[in-house]
């Protein structure tokens, strides 16, 4: 017996809203709890840093206090913020010595070995924050991603150590965690600045030479900043959307 | 009876196994993935909230001058007025939440002064800078000058 028209499409319109139903319940099982809900709106916020090098006088106060905040190896070579010391000679842009004795952290005392004919001059570094990060396409299992306010973060209890990202780097920023054998690198402070305070070391430096912006906020000082000055990223030609902005970046930084 | 109808009971022991095969395989999915992963992106969300969770070590400048109303008044117009607190004296969110207590040590200001001092061609121009040795061989920096408002008259 062939159905009429009344029965059929009450039937489709039953089988369409009862199938809905279902897969939005299907949804709720498999995703649990969303994340807790606090008066920070992810969504509002896309964070940034401007380093100025002229500013930078290359104390090491930041890299002290980002090692402090985060409870990074006090041992040398494990840094999720360095200061490197530049000595260019002017015509020969390719060839820059740089050196950093363990990351700055004591900054630079003794003479070092200055050239009369070169310039001089420190760059901080840290994490850049691409969006969009080679770091985070090499993950096999998910452990690294950008947070949707811009971060990129690591998943500690996710990564397996095998690596994959401290290679694909093009900034040096990663390391891997010797207690835990995990990978470890800037968080710019997440745990500050979800709360309304600046990361650890543009809180502590002492000439402003870092400061972190919102650049979805209209009103972040970084705005006039950026305007007012002429700024680059590090290694443009990589396409990494870096957001880590420097004034005064001379041509030999790598 | 004859026709398909014979391999009724055979047919049915299939579709037993593949039943039981798809409930094992979502319940083996549900064992496996965090809850949530995937709401944002190729990542487990609650990994948002343990970077959210780290304790605090620096308390920030505005919790200091909450308290200390005379070192804000002894550095409006000083040279350094705009340098953070913890810059020189550290983290003092301990500090904070002890409402006082767990005083900071007093920094060494041969070594704290030196750090952005100490003449170096790598520092800019403009930044004031001496050497260490020469300008005062011996005795703390701060004898003769105020931290909080260095210059002297």
């Amino acid at each position: 017996m062939n159905p009429d028209r009344r029965s059929f499409l009450l039937g489709t319109g039953k089988l369409l809203v009862l199938s809905t139903a279902a897969s939005v319940a299907w949804e709720a099982i498999v995703a649990g709890r969303p994340e807790t809900a606090t008066n920070y709106t992810m969504t509002d916020h896309w964070w940034a840093m401007v380093v100025d090098i002229e500013s930078c006088i290359g104390c090491g106060i930041c890299l002290r206090a980002c090692k402090e905040e985060n409870d990074v190896p006090r041992m040398p070579q494990y840094f999720r913020t360095w200061v490197e010391r530049y000595r260019v000679n002017p015509s020969d842009l390719e060839h820059p010595v740089v050196d950093s004795p363990n990351g700055g952290y004591d900054g630079f005392p003794g003479k070092g070995d200055p050239d009369p004919d070169a310039k001089h001059f420190f760059v901080p570094k840290l994490c850049n924050h691409c969006a969009d990060s080679p770091c985070v396409q090499v993950c096999p299992v998910g452990a690294t991603f950008v947070s949707p306010d811009g971060v990129v973060l690591v998943d500690k209890t996710y990564c397996l150590g095998c690596r994959y990202c401290v290679q694909a780097c093009p900034y040096g920023c990663r390391f891997i965690d010797p207690r835990t054998s995990t990978v470890d690198k800037c968080t710019l402070c997440y745990h500050r600045i979800t709360k309304g305070l600046t990361t650890a070391c543009c809180e502590t430096c002492p000439t402003g030479a870092r400061q972190l912006g919102d650049l979805k906020n209209k009103k972040d000082p970084i705005h006039q900043f950026l305007l007012g000055h002429h700024v680059l990223v590090l290694k443009p030609q990589m396409a990494t959307g870096a957001k880590v902005y420097y004034n005064g970046l001379d041509g030999s930084v790598r | 009876m004859s026709g398909w109808l014979k391999d009724k009971e055979h047919l049915a022991r299939m579709a037993g196994l593949f039943a039981l095969g798809i409930t094992a395989f979502f319940v083996f999915r549900w064992v496996m993935v965090p809850a949530g992963f995937g709401l944002y992106g190729h990542y487990r969300p609650g990994a948002l909230d343990d970077a959210r969770a780290r304790p605090l070590h620096y308390a920030g400048r505005a919790a200091c001058e909450d308290c200390h109303a005379d070192v804000v008044a002894a550095r409006v117009g000083s040279r350094h007025a705009r340098i953070g607190c913890e810059a020189c004296h550290g983290p003092l969110f301990a500090h904070v939440q002890a409402g006082g207590e767990k005083k900071p040590a007093r920094p060494d200001s041969r070594i704290l002064c030196a750090r952005c001092h100490e003449t170096s061609p790598w520092k800019p121009k403009a930044f004031p800078q001496v050497v260490v040795a020469e300008h005062s061989p011996e005795g703390p920096c701060v004898a003769c000058h105020k931290p909080h408002a260095p210059k002297m008259s």
